[in-house]
C-alpha cells in the first residue's frame, strides 16, 4: 500500500502538463478508411467506427495498435507514441491510411 | 502462377459473356440470381480450401472469402425479399454452377502446396472474371438502384478480394 502511495506521488507531477486526452473518430465505409483526425496528440484516442457489412481491422503496420472491426461495431485505440503511423485492413490489404500523432 | 491454369479458368468461365449477349441484358431477378450464385460458390470453394490448406495465409484468405460473400449474400437476400423478387435461375448461373462443380472436383484430388496454388490460381481466375461481368452486365443492367447498390459494392469488396489472391498467388510461382 506504501509502496502504491509512493509510485502514485512519483507519477502525479507528470500529469497537469499533459491536456486531457481526446477521441477522434474515422468512419469505415464502402472498403474505405475515411478522412485521418488531424490534431491527434500522444494518449488520444481513435474510434473507428466500420459502417461496412464487413469485417475490418485498423492494424498498425509497427504493431502499435490492432483493432478489430467487426461489421457495425466501433473500436478503439489509445495513441501512446508519437510519429506518422501507417495502418492497414488485415483482411484487405489495399485499404490503407496513417494517423499524425504528435507529442 | 501457370499462365495455362489461368487460361483454362478463363475459359472455363468464358460462357458468362455468350450467354448473356443472346438478349438485351439478364432482368434484375436474374441478376440476382448470378450475384447470389458466384457468391455462394465462393464460400464452397473457401470451405474446400479450409478442409483441406494448412497454409495459415491461404486459410486466412478463405476465411474472408467466407465471411465477406456470407455478408454480401445475407444482404442480397434481404434486399430481394423486400422487393418481392424471386432470384431466378438462367445458363451463366447454370454455367458458374458447373464449373465450380468440377473445379471442387479437380481440387479434392489435390493436397499440400498443390492444392493451395490450384485453389488460389482458381481464385484469382474467378475473382476476375466475376469481376468483369459485374462490371460490363450486371452492374450496367440492373435496373433497381438498391440492386445496382449493392452490386457496386460488392464490386469493390470482390476488387480487393483479387488483389489479395493475387498477391497470394505470387508466393506460389
Amino acid at each position: 500500500m506504501l509502496l502504491m502511495t509512493a509510485g502514485a506521488l512519483a507519477v502525479a507531477p507528470a500529469l497537469p502538463a499533459v491536456a486531457a486526452p481526446r477521441t477522434h473518430t474515422v468512419v469505415i465505409d464502402k472498403m474505405k478508411f475515411g478522412p485521418s483526425p488531424e490534431g491527434v496528440r500522444v494518449g488520444d484516442k481513435v474510434a473507428w467506427v466500420n459502417r461496412d457489412l464487413f469485417r475490418h481491422s485498423a492494424t498498425a503496420r509497427n504493431r502499435a495498435f490492432d483493432v478489430d472491426l467487426p461489421p457495425g461495431a466501433t473500436g478503439t485505440a489509445v495513441m501512446r507514441t508519437a510519429g506518422t503511423v501507417a495502418y492497414a485492413c488485415r483482411f484487405h490489404a489495399a485499404m490503407t491510411a496513417e494517423i499524425v500523432v504528435s507529442g | 502462377m501457370s499462365k495455362a491454369l489461368l487460361l483454362a479458368g478463363v475459359l472455363i468461365f468464358a460462357p458468362l459473356a455468350p450467354a448473356m449477349a443472346q438478349n438485351a441484358g439478364p432482368s434484375d431477378p436474374q441478376i440476382a440470381h448470378i450475384a447470389y450464385t458466384a457468391g455462394q460458390l465462393d464460400i464452397e470453394a473457401a470451405k474446400q480450401a479450409l478442409q483441406k490448406s494448412t497454409n495459415p495465409e491461404v486459410r486466412a484468405f478463405a476465411e474472408t472469402m467466407e465471411r465477406d460473400h456470407a455478408a454480401v449474400n445475407e444482404q442480397a437476400i434481404a434486399l430481394v425479399t423486400r422487393l418481392h423478387v424471386t432470384p431466378e435461375a438462367n445458363p451463366t448461373s447454370t454455367s458458374l454452377t458447373d464449373a465450380a462443380a468440377a473445379t471442387r472436383q479437380r481440387l479434392a484430388g489435390l493436397s499440400g502446396a498443390a492444392f493451395d496454388k490450384a485453389y488460389v490460381d482458381n481464385e484469382v481466375a474467378y475473382h476476375r472474371t466475376v469481376n468483369e461481368a459485374l462490371r460490363k452486365t450486371l452492374i450496367p443492367d440492373a435496373d433497381n438502384a438498391e440492386l445496382k447498390s449493392l452490386l457496386q459494392t460488392g464490386l469493390e469488396l470482390f476488387q480487393q478480394h483479387q488483389a489479395h489472391a493475387e498477391h497470394l498467388a505470387h508466393d506460389f510461382p
